[in-house]
């Protein structure tokens, strides 16, 4: 079973948003991090770099495969996660204590089809 | 739609063990049992066994045997002498590869076992066959009537004894091979691989090759997928054919010359080789070594300083055992001088990197 943290808000394709003010948080789902197996390379884009809704921002490695990550919201890069460089193993160990990155939202109302934690239980069940 | 892929005798078993399946060369097969990363690891450190059943074989036999065989071979098995083994490769008249392959040489005169690509058994069988003009040969494709499993990794040589009671397994050499009785069936044992690793290759009766698989289970050998099949020999600088060699990429573009005898009288796509040696060919295969972690993969561009596409890259990983990323690409030859500076489009990004040695990792075999 893969873990589903409550207070979040969830995208189809199983990136994770914590919403602080006009700040999003961005990191993958447990779920995620598991389809993909042992994570090797985490590519992120850098600060002040914009971001589009539904447009893929950076990838996941692991030995096999890349994987796209696709933005939850649009908006413009405030800060990524430096220690993901080094330790991209991190998100294979905890997903939600491990955002990606946090972009400053151009328009906050877009958070608003995300799914709710119930919502995305409900849509992992059926992966 | 499983039914669509042919199976190999150890397909069960796979399923058993909980493998991840993938359809590879028309067959559906293992990707991997536990992780990629757990499976490579333990051949490097320990000993672990593949199912490579889907592998060709094809026998010629027949007086002119030793003759045909060098006529469609690149390396030369006149002289080598029975048990011995070698690898090379069958040309188009053009220096394309028809395919890579190993040619074991037989106990009896006139006797050789061609192992070829599972993807391309079709492709060679007919080639083959159509190359035989007035030669007196027998081409029989057994391939369905072989199983086959490697095991390789440091311990292979204790497994392949205490467990199999294979003896002589201690007095074979790399490249070398024998033929034994094993409960009444004839086996085939190989001091062969595809890891960069020492190890054995052990080919048997599709229901020899069950109990083989079951005995190695039990002794605790470490089932391994062709996930980690493939980061192992991309790191031992071993070609894959379809991504390294192809009808496009001739031995010379790869770096195989020295499997190319040039010196024998004659063999298909002898004279494209010496013309691509003499004038020099267009690309080069190449290693190429990354400073940062991005994953080089297959097909992304690799290009100059100053953003002029040279080439591209045909297998990359993440390497597990040298913690590097590092990938073979295919550049114009004036790029493929060691230490060249060349860079890889990732994505949106580019990532510096520096022309290497193509065998990445430093190969353990017992010569």
């Amino acid at each position: 079973m893969s873990k589903v943290i409550d207070g979040l808000l969830y995208s189809e394709s199983h990136e994770w948003v914590k919403v602080d003010g006009d700040i999003a948080v961005i990191g993958v789902t447990d779920f995620a991090q598991k389809e993909m197996g042992d994570i090797t390379y985490v590519d992120m884009p850098e600060p002040d770099d914009e971001v589009s809704k539904g447009e893929d921002f950076g990838a996941l490695e692991s030995v096999k495969a890349s994987s796209d990550l696709y933005s939850p919201v649009s908006g413009t890069v405030v800060e990524n996660n430096e220690a993901l460089a080094d330790a991209p193993e991190l998100i294979n160990k905890d997903a939600f204590a491990n955002w990606i990155i946090k972009v400053k939202m151009e328009d906050m109302s877009e958070v608003s089809d995300l799914m709710d934690s119930k919502a995305y239980s409900d849509f992992i069940e059926k992966q | 739609m499983e039914n669509e892929f042919m199976k190999t005798c150890l397909y069960d078993s796979h399923l058993a063990l909980g493998a991840k399946m993938s359809p590879f060369a028309g067959f559906m097969m293992p990707i991997q049992y536990s992780s990629i990363r757990d499976e490579h690891l333990a051949v490097r450190n320990h000993v672990g066994m593949f199912d490579v059943s889907h592998m060709g074989e094809i026998l010629i036999s027949g007086s002119d045997a030793e003759a045909f065989t060098d006529h469609i071979f690149t390396n030369e098995v006149k002289g080598a002498g029975a048990g011995k083994i070698l690898y090379g490769m069958m040309l188009y008249p053009d220096g394309g590869v028809v395919d890579d392959l190993l040619v074991y040489c037989g106990f009896v005169p006139d006797v050789f076992l061609l192992v070829v690509n599972a993807a391309n058994i079709g492709k060679d069988y007919e080639w083959i066959k159509k190359q035989a003009g007035s030669y007196n040969v027998i081409i029989d494709n057994q391939s369905d009537k072989w199983g086959q499993i490697a095991v390789q990794g440091p311990d292979s040589e204790k497994i392949v004894t205490e467990v199999l009671g294979l003896d002589r397994a201690v007095s074979t050499v790399f490249y070398t091979y024998f033929e034994t009785e094993c409960d009444g069936t004839g086996i085939i044992v190989s001091r062969t691989g595809y890891t960069g690793e020492d190890g054995f290759e052990i080919y048997a009766s599709v229901e020899k090759t069950v109990s083989i698989w079951n005995e190695l289970l039990k002794a605790g050998v470490t089932p391994c997928g062709l996930g980690c099949r493939d980061t192992l020999r991309f790191e031992a600088g071993l070609p894959l054919y379809g991504d390294e060699l192809s009808a496009q990429i001739s031995p010379v573009m790869a770096g195989l010359g020295m499997f190319c005898k040039l010196d024998k009288e004659e063999f298909i796509g002898k004279d494209a080789l010496k013309e691509q040696k003499a004038s020099g060919v267009s690309k080069k295969l190449v290693g190429i070594e990354l400073e940062d972690k991005a994953v080089p993969r297959a097909t992304y561009p690799v290009e100059t300083e100053d953003g002029r596409q040279v080439g591209v890259v045909t297998t990359g990983y993440h390497s597990i055992s040298l913690d590097k990323s590092i990938c073979f690409a295919l550049v114009e030859s004036g790029y493929s001088v060691l230490g060249t500076k060349l860079n890889v489009r990732i994505r949106k990004k580019v990532f510096s990197g520096t022309v290497v040695k193509k065998r990445f990792y430093r190969t353990n075999y017992k010569k």
